[in-house]
């Protein structure tokens, strides 16, 4: 009988392991699933992998979407060394896009340097407000804030799409749901010439620095590691968790709305309804796979994005669904969600006690 | 059949990775015999109960039950053998009646029949002097009635041998002799009772043989009554360890705290509230709070320490009141506390003992600007450790993997050395090898010597006695009056443990 026994300590090797052991378990179960559905596996794993970031035009895709996955996660990575399962990158990152959205359209006749700051400040501003509110429904009425965090996500979508539909929608744009599109003076400058991608990169790593000082260095990193590893201790050394959460949820906000933000000022240029393709979700992939560390966060955010460009590729090629991305990035979550479970346990084989129990039946039996 | 000889264990021997919890014991328990298994914690007396109550399976030995040979696979299997067990720690549901709680361990044709179940309840309890009422909810019963409930549970499955674990902790003096009337009864009928403890003076009053166990081994087998307390713990802590330290009088100084009508109300259904609690303490006294454990400790430990706040009253620490204050803040002005729990309170278990004393540290110059000045903390962190002879691999081992003594060693040296004016210290040596306890009280001493006023919150009557100046109980979250340790008696003190008190508004016999 195979039995899941707990090891005595956790297995540092197995921390690192796990991520490496659920990536090749997925494309092994991508291989399986291509095969079922007729399609060369070898040529889909090739299209999905390989192919985008076969060229500097690929990599530049790549940093593309790895800056807004980074940004989101870094934030996140904050709230979930302190256990705080703030689910809702999603919902700041469309506040943020919003927030810049709309002052990048008040502003679009003005020019000069400072416009792009005060619009991606707006966009960072409106994602820490959205934030904001889960962190007050948890500090201050005990709410969940999975729950909570999910929901906002569902009402700031609304909101967008109410804004995009109505008062920011462009009056010259043939009814199409989308703003105006911005002024130079408040969009991104681009990091290499000739591509789309942008500063928003820099933002990203920038940000993975933060938090690798944040968790590193500071004291307010040691009290959220404390408060997530053991709130009894913290309550007892005064580190107030209220305070600490508030922290983790406007760090979260801050980056996600950056983000946000990033995004219609880079490579958009204007807001249109489909902002996001759920970066705000696969971030909690990302800080999950990144062992909620900043080196970790920055390879995951490069691996989650290359499923986004890998998922297009193959529409593209080879007539895939959409859901191809959505798919491999599950798979990789639940594989590795299950090789976690080997930190902290092991497999053992048990032998049958059988016979011994007979003996003591007829032992007390006789008693 | 041999029927005199009850249980025999030849060469048990249990290994876990890093550790042989047992060594090749060897135990004989005759027919009515009460045996006393003896050793600190960490000798291998959990793992031994563990083997016989079949929670673990031996790697090697034999264990003959009234003559045979067995394997037990399981404590279901124990029970219907006739091995009854009760734990240090109560399996009891609160929220559910006596009866319901027995019938839940009873086969189910006999749980069925729950009016016989009542009757039989009242006869075994009766017969032995364990009043109980069968339909009373847990909750509501005192931890000397639970535990009454779980002997009674053993009985009706008609064990033949009972074992229990420290099951004096959490009783007072009064509960304590009731219990050892009720054991002598049932060991005259037959029963044999293994009875695990570290109270030398219990084990000699009462146990007909001993066996002691050191670091997994037995270090010898004595008849208690014919030994002196002193022979024992020799056998229990081997021949280099201090038993116990001298403690000189000391003289207090002018008041520094002032605790005066407290009230908390907690929201917990089975917590305790904090009710008129009133206490004065001096610089350079230790003051001593006793009673059964979850009569209110743990609250009056966290109204000090500012982990919850007070409905009304007043703390002034020094003519400062802090009552308002968090624990970090009071911890500013000089409020240091070690709590009960060790682990998962006083330490985090998975971070090294560098971080943990950065937990309640950091006013020590080991944070600047927000950073940590991690040099500093290693520097610290050793500090504690030579100072208070920490026995572990260096300042980066993880505080869950010290025993606990030398954790608690640790926890104490850091508060210690941050120099507090107040000290309040939750069972500081609960669990904790003979050696450490020593150590922690000299340490506490010490820091009284220096000017400290300390609160000592212990179940341990022998070490309150030996430390402090005055002495008082907690019952139902009322603090007794505080007397001269001189004065008090030690029945007078069972009484205000139970209870039976004035008000403590007119408390602090000065000393």
């Amino acid at each position: 009988m195979l039995l899941l026994e707990r090891r005595p300590v956790d297995s540092s090797l197995m921390k690192w392991a796990s991520p490496l052991l659920a990536l090749i378990l997925t494309i092994i179960t991508g291989f399986c699933l291509f095969l079922s559905m007729g399609k060369d596996p070898v040529e889909g794993l090739k299209f999905f992998f390989i192919t985008p970031i076969s060229d500097l035009m690929g990599l530049a895709e790549l940093g593309l979407k790895m800056a807004p996955l980074l940004l989101c996660a870094a934030g996140l990575t904050v709230c979930y060394r302190a256990k705080l399962w703030n689910i809702g990158a999603e919902g700041h990152f469309l506040m943020g896009a919003l927030g810049a959205s709309i002052t990048a359209v008040w502003l679009v006749d003005a020019d000069g340097f400072w416009v792009l700051p005060v619009v991606l400040l707006s966009g960072t501003l409106a994602g820490m407000l959205w934030a904001a509110v889960a962190s007050g429904l948890k500090t201050h009425l005990h709410c969940n804030e999975i729950l909570t965090t999910i929901m906002l996500n569902y009402i700031a979508l609304n909101l967008l799409l109410y804004v995009v539909h109505g008062p920011l929608k462009d009056p010259y744009g043939f009814g199409f749901p989308q703003s105006v599109m911005f002024a130079d003076s408040a969009l991104l400058p681009a990091l290499i010439p000739g591509t789309r991608l942008h500063l928003g990169l820099a933002f990203g790593l920038l940000a993975a620095v933060v938090v690798w000082v944040l968790f590193a260095r500071s004291f307010i990193g040691f009290q959220l590691n404390v408060v997530g590893q053991d709130h009894r201790a913290a309550a007892f050394a005064g580190f107030g968790a209220r305070r600490l959460t508030w922290f983790a949820f406007l760090v979260g906000g801050a980056t996600a709305g950056l983000a946000g933000a990033s995004e219609v000022t880079g490579p958009i240029g204007q807001l249109v309804p489909q902002v996001s393709p759920g970066y705000g979700y696969t971030a909690i992939i990302v800080v999950f796979l990144g062992r909620m560390h900043a080196l970790g966060i920055v390879v995951a955010s490069a691996l989650l994005a290359l499923t986004f460009i890998g998922g297009e590729m193959l529409q593209i090629a080879m007539n895939m669904p959409k859901a191809v991305t959505g798919l491999f990035q599950g798979l990789l979550l639940f594989y590795l969600l299950t090789c976690d479970a080997f930190i902290h346990y092991r497999i053992r084989l048990k032998r049958p006690a059988r016979q011994t129990t007979m003996a003591a039946k007829t032992a007390s039996g006789e008693a | 059949m041999t029927a005199a000889l009850r249980l025999k264990l030849e060469n048990i021997v249990k290994e876990y990775p890093g550790c042989r919890a047992n060594d090749g014991i060897d135990l004989t328990v005759e027919a009515g015999e009460i045996h006393a298994l003896l050793g600190e914690n960490g000798a291998g007396k959990s793992t031994l109960m563990k083997v016989i109550y079949g929670v673990v399976q031996p790697d090697e030995g034999r264990m003959l039950w009234n003559g045979h040979e067995v394997r037990v696979s399981s404590p279901a299997q124990a029970r219907s053998m006739g091995i009854g067990m009760v734990f240090q720690h109560f399996s009891l549901f609160e929220t559910l009646t006596v009866a319901e709680n027995i019938a839940l361990s009873l086969p189910p044709f006999e749980a069925r029949d729950r009016k016989r179940l009542d009757e039989r309840i009242r006869e075994v309890s009766e017969r032995y002097g364990m009043a109980l009422d069968p339909r009373r909810y847990v909750s509501t019963l005192s931890v000397g009635e639970r535990q009454r409930v779980e002997i009674v549970r053993c009985l009706i499955q008609e064990s033949t041998l009972l074992i229990l674990d420290e099951p004096t902790s959490v009783l007072t003096p009064q509960e304590v002799s009731s219990l050892f009337a009720t054991l002598r009864q049932l060991a005259s009928e037959g029963c044999s009772i293994l009875f695990i403890s570290h109270k030398l003076e219990e084990v000699r009053n009462l146990c007909h043989n001993a066996t002691v166990l050191r670091q997994g081994r037995v270090s010898g087998d004595c008849r208690p009554a014919e030994v002196s307390a002193n022979d024992i713990a020799r056998l229990m802590v081997g021949n280099d360890t201090p038993i116990s330290t001298q403690v000189p009088a000391a003289e207090p100084g002018e008041v520094l705290l002032n605790v005066s009508a407290l009230e908390w109300k907690s929201n917990d259904p089975f917590g305790t509230s904090l009710k008129k609690v009133a206490l004065e303490l001096r610089k350079g006294e230790i003051v001593g709070i006793a009673g059964v454990a979850g009569n209110g400790q743990d609250e009056l430990l966290k109204a000090l320490s500012g982990e919850i706040l007070v409905d009304t009253g007043r703390i002034s620490l020094g003519g400062e009141n802090i009552e308002n204050l968090a624990p970090d803040q009071r911890r500013d002005l000089g409020v240091a506390i070690v709590p009960e729990e060790r682990l998962g309170r006083g330490a985090v278990p998975d971070m090294t003992l560098a971080d943990n004393a950065l937990l309640t540290a950091s006013g020590q110059g080991l944070v600047e600007r927000g950073l940590i000045r991690f040099g500093r903390v290693r520097e610290f962190s050793r500090e504690v450790i030579r100072r208070f002879g920490v026995r572990c691999n260096g300042e980066n081992s993880t505080a869950g993997s010290l025993s606990g003594g030398n954790l608690q060693k640790y926890i104490i040296g850091r508060e210690a050395l941050q120099n507090p004016r107040l000290l309040v210290a939750s069972h500081p040596t609960w669990g904790v090898d003979v050696g450490s306890a020593v150590a922690i009280h000299e340490a506490l001493v010490q820091l009284r010597d220096e000017g400290a006023a300390i609160v000592l919150i212990s179940e341990d009557l022998d070490e309150l006695y030996q430390l402090c100046n005055r002495l008082g109980a907690l019952c139902d979250g009322r603090l007794s009056p505080l007397a001269p340790t001189s004065e008090l008696s030690i029945e007078q003190l069972g009484q205000w443990m139970a209870g039976e008190f004035e008000s403590a508004e007119v408390s602090d016999v000065a000393a």
